[in-house]
């Protein structure tokens, strides 16, 4: 594996195929949720309301990520560390 | 699946002891194990949704109204699943337009 390692372009590779394999398990995690919170009866085909709401599902998803990260960050540099508030 | 992981094992090893890894060979077969990876993520939760929506009381057997929802169902699934890939490729394009 040290060799392997060591070989510029097997690195790029797995940076890359790493970067490809994040995506596809949010594909499945958000797939899954939004499954649960869109799909009533599977139909023969997928009707416009539900697509809109698989598409809603994951857009309102990446909102809600980025607002509590964001979120999180304000809370971290009006008040104390976030070490010292997770402890108390 | 033994002969798939210790084949791995064999090339890796082989060619490292003649010298230089096969990078080109590990690629490969680092390619095959991700594809059965997902392929095996995707059937497990397809198979958990589908049998949540389709099979309410499960009976002596699989009738043949269940078999038509779990066809419909995974069809919905993979559609739901191409919606979601699609729409979050494209979000991850825009907020890198906007970096």
């Amino acid at each position: 594996m040290e060799a392997a390692g060591a070989d510029p372009a097997l690195q790029r590779f797995i940076a890359a195929e790493s970067q490809r394999q994040r995506f596809q398990q949010l594909v499945h995690g958000l797939s899954e949720m939004c499954w649960d919170k869109c799909m009533d009866k599977p139909g023969p085909k997928l009707d416009s309301r539900t697509e809109a709401c698989f598409v809603n599902c994951v857009e309102r998803f990446i909102d809600t990520s980025q607002f509590i990260l964001n979120r999180l960050e304000q809370t971290q540099k009006n008040k104390a560390p976030f070490s010292e508030s997770l402890s108390d | 699946m033994d002969g798939f992981s210790s084949d791995f094992a064999a090339g890796a090893g082989g060619a490292g002891g003649a010298g230089k890894v096969d990078a080109g060979l590990i690629m490969e077969q680092v390619k095959v194990q991700i594809a059965v990876a997902n392929a095996q993520e995707l059937l497990q939760r397809m198979t958990d949704k589908c049998f949540r929506k389709c099979i309410g009381k499960p009976g002596s057997s699989l009738d043949n109204s269940e078999q038509k929802c779990v066809a419909m169902c995974m069809d919905r699934y993979m559609d739901a699943w191409n919606i979601v890939s699609k729409t979050y490729n494209s979000r991850l394009q825009r907020e890198r337009a906007r970096m």
